[in-house]
């Protein structure tokens, strides 16, 4: 609610005196190690693994620290920061660089005034991602340099070189992490911040106003500065040989892997690449004179490989490892067993348990339950195109309402392509887009812009829940608060929604507690052949703007094993037993008693809603539950 | 008292329950200890009511973060199937700490999946060195479910190379600072955990 105490900030390990060893993951120690540098500025969008940077630096004295509304303008951020002479620093995941890539591509021909790091996080293994991406890439596509940390300890000494390297060579540079780097935590021995005065921003219109004439004219000197950057890759220490007894195999390696290589097989010869782009060939050259083989060990892609290979040196990689996920202990030991001519590593002595799924699911009294209880029974007549955050889970059970999830913001532009193009067989249905505050103000608002433009006959539901609840409840323009928990100003969802062009008359605020209020609400905007939007307006239960009210409880001989508070989808509702029941024609059909776990409950109300025989009731009947208490006020 | 090094302590259980914090206190306290450690896990989503599970490696030098299955010398389980799930993380002659509680997911209220019988019967038929804890019903006791993890973390204490009070240490400082409110609670939680372990040893 407050402002974060600043007795509390003082504690955090990453702010502890140089000197001093603490336990800090690879993202808090990023964070340290841009601090250490004299960051000025850093910008970010919140996104599994990369949201700890911005959260840590934004403990740390002496550095502006915002949470943009996306990683383009976080970006152009930190490339303003840059021009002005100061050190800045831009974290996102790798889905986030997609976004942010348009302003990378450009002021990279213009190259930088301060010091500008991208820290990028590479979700490997696609555990909270819609895609697995190796962002190396950007820095051969960007011609920018790569740096690789394996470890919270190179995190923080690779983040202070990158400037170095970023100042020296006027380039960004990407710091490429991984979730098994960000999310490591290790002792990491901390350092001095060095405090850099700003230049100031000096006025060069034929560099920074990037026109075509200007463009072109820059091109060799980015190249140039490209082929500098390769020297520098040779002499790095950052890239460096162990040395190994046994030399039938040589191993090249990044980044978390290179950690896993030394793990299994401590005989190798290993040349670890700290500084993956440009590709230091003639190291490599050298390298794989003195082995009979040569593996290249990275995750995800094989772009070193490939560039090794183009650069005329035989090299294994993908031909024996997963081209995806981690390649761990396990991974690569079975791969490279058969290389070395060595049996298969044994299996584990105990198997894994045969046990139930346990997929993710939304939190007890989550407002998105409401909504996809309502929309999972209009389910046959509508399409819904649904967009990323928590409320993704919707296509899980018991809902199954979502058709399509695809990237930040897409779920309206999808809306409207499947509108426009629709055949017979969708003829007759409704179209919904279903997307959160923080991913509609993220890149949501051109797709609603479009809709009215283009006359799309599309329900969009805004789900406000005035956080950015799957990264964990980071703040954003929809929330009223600053990244320091302070007050800021706070978009007005009706008011912009009607700004875009959605006539007032279909604009709806409901609460989504409100199931039968909110049933009838979107049946009847989709009903309309127009742009209507829905607001489905409560705070996430994990966020401090939510009030938990007592538990509901089920009386046990009024319930009639119905089952339908399950399809609620609350995790506190239980099966407390079932019965076989003989129809009157006949059938045999199931009886589910309800339980709800009154620890868990918080008392949101959805489930006595869905509720037929009223056996669902509040235990403190006075209230009557957020639901009940939002009823009173109707 | 587990000698290999670097000791590999497996944890896992629901989103929710604390398994990434009782990591950290582990990971501090072999740092405090004087040990190299790393303690990673691949969270996200998954804290969403989803399978959490949560490595520390703790030893002289640790390279890799990962546990290999069949090599984790201790498994917390803060969940019952989650133990299950886990098992075979574990080294032959590995300890599972097991807390007995069961958090059946929405897949199984909904009748889709069964709730395995007597998953402590099918790890001990398996061969493994099952302690189990009742973590959850010391946590009601406690009247706060959320306890689970200093109970689990006291239950552990004995099995950890170093002293118990240094780890007891580490929870109360994380309370005293973020909610000194419970600080009372987790100190009894641990403590409850303590005992728990003792008499469990005892009886083994």
């Amino acid at each position: 609610m407050s402002a974060i105490e600043p007795t509390l900030e003082a504690r955090h390990p990453a702010l502890a005196d140089a000197g001093a060893r603490v336990l800090l993951s690879g993202n808090e120690a990023i964070a340290r190690g841009a601090w250490e540098a004299g960051l000025r500025l850093a910008a970010a969008y919140p996104g599994t693994p990369s949201t700890e940077i911005l959260e840590t630096l934004s403990l740390f004295p002496g550095v502006y620290a915002e949470w943009s509304v996306n990683e383009k303008v976080a970006l152009e951020i930190a490339i303003g920061a840059s021009l002005s002479g100061a050190r800045a620093l831009c974290a996102m995941k790798h889905v986030g660089m997609n976004v942010a890539s348009d302003a990378l591509m450009t002021i990279t021909v213009a190259g930088i005034s301060g010091g500008l790091v991208l820290a990028i996080a590479d979700d490997v293994g696609v555990s909270s991602s819609q895609n697995e991406q190796d962002s190396r890439f950007w820095g051969r596509f960007a011609h920018v340099p790569v740096l690789e940390p394996a470890d919270p300890q190179e995190a923080l000494e690779m983040a202070k070189f990158a400037f170095e390297l970023s100042q020296a060579h006027a380039t960004p540079v990407i710091l490429r992490v991984t979730t098994r780097v960000c999310h490591v935590k290790a002792p990491v021995t901390v350092g001095a911040r060095v405090e850099r005065d700003t230049a100031g921003f000096h006025r060069d219109p034929e560099r920074w106003v990037l026109s075509p004439i200007n463009a072109r004219r820059q091109l060799p000197a980015q190249a140039e500065r490209e082929r500098v950057l390769a020297v520098v890759s040779e002499a790095t220490p950052l890239n460096f040989i162990t040395p190994g007894s046994d030399r039938r195999l040589g191993i090249v390696t990044s980044g978390a892997a290179y950690l896993h290589v030394r793990e299994c097989f401590p005989d190798l010869p290993v040349l670890k690449l700290g500084l993956t782009y440009p590709v230091p060939l003639g190291l490599v050259g050298r390298f794989a004179a003195g082995i009979d083989e040569l593996l290249v060990v990275e995750e995800t892609e094989p772009f070193v490989e490939q560039a090794i290979r183009a650069g005329g040196i035989a090299a294994r990689g993908k031909d024996v490892l997963p081209r995806t996920g981690e390649l761990t202990p396990e991974v690569l030991r079975l791969a490279v067993a058969p290389l070395l001519g060595e049996p298969a590593p044994s299996l584990p002595p105990y198997p894994a348990g045969n046990t139930f799924p346990r997929p993710p699911t939304l939190c007890a009294a989550c407002p998105h339950s409401g909504i996809y209880y309502v929309l999972a029974r209009l389910r046959k007549k509508v399409l819904i195109s649904g967009d990323i955050g928590c409320y993704a889970l919707g296509a899980g059970a018991p809902w199954h309402a979502l058709d399509t999830v695809v990237a930040m913001g897409s779920s309206m532009g999808i809306a409207l392509g499947l509108d426009k193009a629709r055949g017979d067989a969708d003829r007759s249905k409704a179209i919904i887009a279903v997307i959160g505050d923080s991913t509609f103000l993220h890149m949501g608002m051109q797709g609603l812009l479009n809709i009215v433009y283009q006359r799309g006959n599309i329900t969009v539901i805004i789900l406000d829940n005035r956080t950015t609840a799957m990264t964990g409840g980071q703040d954003n323009a929809g929330s009223g608060r600053g990244v320091h928990g302070e007050d800021a100003p706070r978009v007005d969802f009706p008011q912009l929604v009607a700004a875009l062009g959605v006539r007032p008359e279909r604009i709806r605020v409901v609460d989504p507690y409100q199931l039968p209020v909110l049933a009838r609400t979107v049946r009847e905007e989709t009903e309309f052949a127009e742009p209507s939007v829905v607001i489905a307006q409560r705070p996430c239960v994990l966020s401090d703007f939510y009030e938990a009210t007592p538990p509901f409880r089920v009386v046990d001989e009024d319930c009639t094993g119905c089952s339908n508070c399950f399809n609620v989808g609350c995790p506190a509702i239980h099966l407390s037993r079932s019965e076989h029941k003989t129809l009157a024609s006949g059938a045999v059909t199931e009886l589910q008693f309800a339980v709800i776990d009154s620890i868990a409950c918080t008392g949101c109300g959805l489930c006595a809603a869905a509720c037929g025989p009223k056996a669902i009731v509040a235990t403190a009947p006075a209230d009557g539950g957020a639901a009940g208490a939002a009823a009173a006020r109707c | 008292m587990l000698t290999s090094a670097p000791l590999n302590v497996f944890l896992c259980g629901v989103g929710g329950q604390g398994v990434m914090t009782t990591a950290d206190l582990i990971a501090q306290a072999a740092v405090a200890h004087g040990f190299d450690c790393k303690k990673s896990e691949i969270a996200g989503i998954s804290q969403r009511g989803g399978v959490v599970t949560s490595q520390v490696r703790f030893g002289p030098k640790v390279l890799s973060a990962v546990i290999t299955p069949g090599t984790a010398d201790l498994l917390l389980a803060f969940e019952l199937a989650e133990a299950l799930r886990a098992a075979t993380y574990l080294k032959r002659g590995g300890i599972a700490l097991v807390n007995v509680l069961r958090l059946p997911p929405p897949v199984v209220s909904l009748g889709l999946f069964r709730y395995p019988d007597d998953p402590l019967a099918e790890l001990r038929a398996a061969g493994i060195c099952v302690h189990e804890i009742d973590a959850g019903g010391i946590a009601r006791g406690l009247h706060d479910l959320r306890l689970v993890n200093t109970v689990m973390l006291g239950a552990a204490a004995g099995f950890l190379p170093f002293p118990a009070e240094q780890l007891e240490s580490l929870v109360i400082e994380r309370f005293a600072v973020r909610k000194p409110a419970l600080v009372v609670a987790n100190r009894q939680a641990f403590a409850a955990g303590r005992i728990a372990a003792g008499k469990m040893r005892i009886g083994a």
